[in-house]
């Protein structure tokens, strides 16, 4: 207790709390100028222990002293450091600290964030972003060489990112602008603190007490449990029941799309009119903010959300947690957990209601792992260079830089540890010039260099063009939703509904039919630049918004899929109808066991199918599967198409695929030309690209009004690649779009990683009939036809049908 | 059929065949002309003075697209429909081996420049003739469709693009637009961005029913217009 000065002591105490152990610690370690970073689960006090030592600190000095910055708090989300700031002002006030607190968003008026440039608060509260913007200023330096402390919170959900890059290479800036200032960082419990210290440039590691081991249920019917699908609208009286029960429960699903399904299914039962909300990142921000606060005002029983509300604020009255579909991943599912009942002594209440069967498998790992306090370790990715030429534009716009300084600073970052110097020049090369082997913008240079061998911006519209350019999050070009007024032509008039991303308004079909804003919808076609729709009463819409969850399956919890699927001794925890379905599927073809890749083969219909179970996630058997047809093409089996799900992937063709060599089939070297004449014509890839492209500040992002439509940047933006691809393949901007690809969208890294190892260990049953394992990647909505000619083959049915069309006499 | 059609599709402009290339060139057989809309040179460097350094290649990649069409149809005399540089200096700033690769193609055929909105002149180290329209046979070229109907008009200018959906997959291409009677051909230059067929610029040259012919990778494909499909006549390839 006597770390603590009275005044603090005595304001635990009027609060009957008693200062936490890892809240002492924290002032201890500050007393000595230590960094630390405070491991500890939610609702134990964390935050006010990060800011403890800034507050003793402040409390000593005079009330009347020139305005310095002393300590910056950094959070993933705005909303969160704007709560923050509001539950610091309890402290300040009822010590009567003098100390200023402000925050800084996007939304902070120009004025005050200008302001705050030149005469700073004492505690700034703000995004990686706005960071990003005040180390690029010109006040910067003397901005920041006050500063003696950094907090981040939530660490464990920014490092591990591309705004994790962001903010690293701001704190690099920082360590050089404030040499002496210390690191506090924030957060739950991870697999291994390690990289997060690294990510802090070190310090010592505090855990606060772990709180009672959370409760978690399993939604399981012993009558039925669906083969696929992601809604589990089954369980939807049950979920209900559960919200009855409760005061105030959170309902997580993985995708907007569910949020919606899910939003509807559980209105339609619900006869007593519960308050129930939704909450998702496609609604107005103002509808959001509304929920948000009839939340915090306990008006609400039951809120259905996706990750937008894993983090964020805490909400005291919230007793349940509901988690609908896969938890994809142990910490995930923790996080979410932790967002009940805020309060360390009294277990967490988290209901899990899988949606087909292998979630119910998914469910049961993930129970495993989180009660036996086992945590997924993500893979650490590596910088990504798009971000670092955005950083260097930026340094340059604070002051001209020195490059080997630069390059010092850049990779005392965690994530840039590893840079090259000649990857750092090319960066360089490419802010300056564009880096292309032929020198043609020397004369156009967005930096130049100084007599004293400086790096300066050649013209103030280069550091305008920056700040407009600033962050790392880009949004998708989004699309109109137009209701069509009934008997009026597509695109006359018409009510907007609201907005969704470009790229799935283009795959639809006339005809189709989706979800969207509680509705199902038909798609009658494109008008200028908006999407044309009518109500339908098909209670089935056709295209789901997003396949499954964005995020893919985590590679901890996979491998302890497979070890369960593995094991029929461990089946017993399992639902009848699931237990069955294993029991059936070793009786009538195999059950793989750990290391091995189970390959079958059947007939059915007119088609043969070929399906194997990798367990690696959507995203690599998406990859995995254009690979395979492309070399299935090649040995002539005529592959038709393939749908792929988080554990399965199955390809059909039209010759009997059993005989093939699986390990040729399988072989590692799939990721060589295969990949790279398959990136050359892949929409992921040229998104990813056009990602990295704004990102890099090679083209500019959009904003409303500023642009017509999104149409022609991604279209531009394509143009770019192909000749960028043609000339110089090699090209930096190209390296960084492999790299986020590989670890992102394709996810190449895992799919590389699962060849390996299996490499010699695949199993093939040669089978008269779908196996039972192979029934839920069969049913999979989402199915790709062959990637081979597919394009030329959408222009020649296009063609065909039209003539067809034509040539009708009826 | 899996098999790569290479088939031509021709389709008839006031009375005169047209082979439609699948670079996104004209081809007339019946008069030995190749015609190039919006060819764009040097699109990028335009943006770097701006400030966006796109990659310097899009001449390149122009010219050869220019040259490997150039080598199949070998044409007496090549018709560029206008903004075939992308500004006033745009020529300037062509490096000596692209000086050079478009010389070489300057003296393949007589070749005729009709003057665009981008480019009042071409050089005039290119040669050839500077036109603002030119009357062939039962055509007329022009850059910009005019606003007042005249049969046998073709022009480039609106770069037009279009997308077709089919089991779930979309493609956005440049595509020729056709009546029968006037045809716009869409941009070539690899920059070239494009306009989609639902803009009223492009729609209000037709005032009935018109066809789309899409860039494939081995062919140009009929993807919209019913009634115009008698005009298309299908030849094998040579």
């Amino acid at each position: 207790m006597n770390a603590l000065p009275q005044a603090f002591s005595d304001w635990f105490a009027s609060r009957g709390w008693a200062p936490r152990p890892h809240q002492l610690a924290l002032v201890e370690h500050a007393a000595r100028g230590e960094s630390v970073l405070l491991i500890a689960p939610t609702g134990g006090g964390k935050t006010l222990a990060g800011f403890l030592p800034t507050l003793i600190d402040l409390a000593k000095l005079p009330s009347r002293r020139p305005r310095a910055l002393h300590t910056l708090y950094i959070s993933p989300l705005k909303a969160l450091a704007v709560d923050v700031a509001r539950n610091l002002d309890t402290p300040v006030e009822e010590m009567r600290l003098p100390v200023r607190i402000e925050t800084r968003t996007g939304d902070t008026p120009a004025s005050r964030r200008q302001r705050q440039k030149t005469l700073p608060p004492d505690i700034l509260l703000t995004t990686p972003e706005q960071l990003a913007l005040l180390v690029a200023s010109r006040e910067s330096a003397r901005l920041f060489e006050s500063l003696k402390t950094v907090v981040l919170d939530e660490l464990h959900a920014m490092h591990n990112s591309k705004r994790g890059d962001l903010l690293a290479l701001g704190l690099a800036r920082l360590r050089t602008l404030a040499p002496e200032h210390r690191t506090v960082g924030l957060s739950a419990t991870v697999a291994d603190p390690k990289p997060l210290l690294d990510y802090m440039g070190g310090g010592a590691l505090v855990r606060g007490l772990a709180g009672a081991a959370p409760q978690i249920s399993i939604l399981a019917s012993d009558t039925y449990v669906p083969w696929a699908g992601h809604i589990a609208r089954y369980a939807m009286a049950d979920v209900l029941e559960a919200i009855k029960r409760a005061k105030t429960s959170l309902v997580f699903v993985n995708t907007r799309a569910n949020a919606e399904r899910t939003f509807q299914e559980l209105w339609r039962l619900n006869e007593g009119n519960l308050p129930i909300a939704l909450h998702h990142g496609s609604l107005a921000p103002a509808q959001r903010r509304k929920v948000e606060s009839a939340m915090t005002k306990g008006a609400l029983r039951a809120v259905v959300c996706t990750s937008t509300l894993d983090l964020g604020i805490d909400w005291g009255a919230v007793d349940n947690v509901i988690c609908i579909g896969a938890p994809k991943g142990a910490a995930r599912l923790v996080q979410r957990i932790g967002r009940a009942n805020h309060r360390l002594d009294e277990p967490s209440q988290a209901l899990l209601v899988p949606s087909n069967r292998f979630e119910v498998l998914e469910c049961e790992a993930a129970r495993d792992a989180v009660m036996a306090g086992e945590l997924d370790g993500d893979r650490l990715r590596i910088g990504g260079l798009d971000v670092l030429a955005q950083h260097v534009l930026g340094t340059a716009c604070a002051k001209p830089f020195d490059a080997d300084r630069l390059f010092a600073e850049v990779t005392s970052a965690s994530p840039y540890a590893h840079l090259t110097r000649d990857d750092f020049d090319k960066v360089v090369d490419f802010v300056a010039t564009g880096g292309y082997a032929l020198k043609r913008y020397d004369r156009y240079a967005r930096l130049r260099r100084t007599e004293d061998g400086k790096w300066r911006v050649a013209h103030p519209r280069v550091a305008q063009q920056y700040r407009m350019n600033v962050g790392v999050i880009v949004e998708d070009p989004m699309i109109d939703i137009r209701l069509q007024a009934k008997g009026r032509p597509t695109g006359v008039g018409g009510r907007v509904l609201g907005q969704m991303e470009e790229y799935f308004v283009e795959q639809l079909a006339h005809g189709d039919t989706f979800v969207f804003a509680g509705d199902v919808l038909r798609f009658e076609g494109m008008h200028e630049d908006a999407a044309y729709v009518s109500r339908t009463h098909d209670p089935e819409a056709g295209v789901p918004s997003y396949n499954g969850g964005k995020f893919p399956l985590s590679t901890f919890l996979a491998k302890r899929v497979r070890e369960m699927v593995s094991r029929p001794e461990s089946w017993a925890v399992l639902p009848d109808p699931v237990n069955e379905w294993l029991r059936i599927q070793e009786f009538r073809s195999y059950i793989p066991q750990p290391g091995q890749l189970l390959v079958e083969t059947f007939p059915r219909g007119s088609k043969n199918y070929l399906v194997c179970y990798p367990f690696e996630g959507r995203l690599a058997h998406q990859t995995l599967g254009m690979l395979l047809t492309r070399r299935l093409e090649r040995l002539r089996m005529r592959p038709l198409g393939f749908s792929a799900n988080e554990y399965a992937l199955a390809v059909w063709a039209l010759r009997d695929m059993s005989g093939l060599d699986m390990g040729k089939l399988f072989d590692q070297d799939m990721l060589g030309d295969d990949l790279d004449a398959w990136l050359g014509e892949s929409n992921l890839y040229k998104r990813t690209f056009r990602n990295c492209a704004i990102i890099a500040g090679l083209i500019e992002r959009r904003f409303p009004g500023r642009e017509k439509t999104g149409r022609q940047v991604t279209f531009s933006s394509d143009l770019i690649y192909d000749v960028l691809r043609e000339h110089e393949p090699d090209h930096i901007l190209l390296r960084a779009t492999y790299e986020d690809a590989a670890t992102g969208l394709l996810d190449i890294a895992r799919l590389s990683e699962m060849l390996a190892r299996v490499k010699a260990r695949i199993v093939t049953k040669r089978l008269d009939r779908v196996s039972p394992l192979a029934v839920p990647a069969l049913l999979e909505i989402a199915k790709e036809m062959v990637a081979g000619e597919a394009h030329e083959d959408i222009l020649r049915e296009t063609e065909e049908s039209l003539i067809a069309d034509a040539m009708r006499v009826d | 059929m899996r098999c790569v059609s290479t088939d031509d599709l021709n389709i008839e402009v006031n009375g005169e065949i047209l082979v439609l290339d699948r670079s996104g060139a004209a081809w007339w057989p019946g008069q030995e002309t190749l015609v190039f809309a919006d060819i764009h040179f040097e699109k990028g460097s335009s943006y770097a003075m701006r400030g966006a350094l796109l990659p310097p290649y899009d001449t390149r990649t122009t010219l050869r697209r220019m040259g490997d069409v150039v080598a199949r149809r070998r044409p007496k005399r090549i018709v560029a429909l206008g903004d075939s540089f992308h500004d006033r200096q745009a020529a300037d700033r062509l490096d000596a081996e692209e000086r050079a690769a478009l010389s070489a193609l300057g003296r393949a055929a007589d070749w005729v420049w009709i003057t665009g909105n981008h480019d009042p002149a071409p050089p005039a180290w290119l040669g050839g003739t500077v036109v603002d329209e030119i009357k062939l046979g039962r055509l007329v070229f022009r850059h910009e469709p005019g606003a007042m109907f005249q049969p046998g008009e073709i022009a480039g200018h609106l770069h037009p693009v279009t997308t077709v959906t089919r089991r779930g997959r979309s493609l956005r291409r440049r595509c020729f637009v056709s009546d029968g009677r006037r045809m716009v051909l869409p941009a070539f230059g690899a920059y070239a961005g494009g306009l989609d067929l639902w803009e009223t610029a492009i729609r209000a040259l037709f005032d009935g029913d018109f066809a789309a012919f899409m860039l494939g990778t081995s062919r140009v494909y009929a993807v919209s217009g019913a009634a115009v499909l008698q005009t298309l006549r299908r030849t094998a390839a040579s």
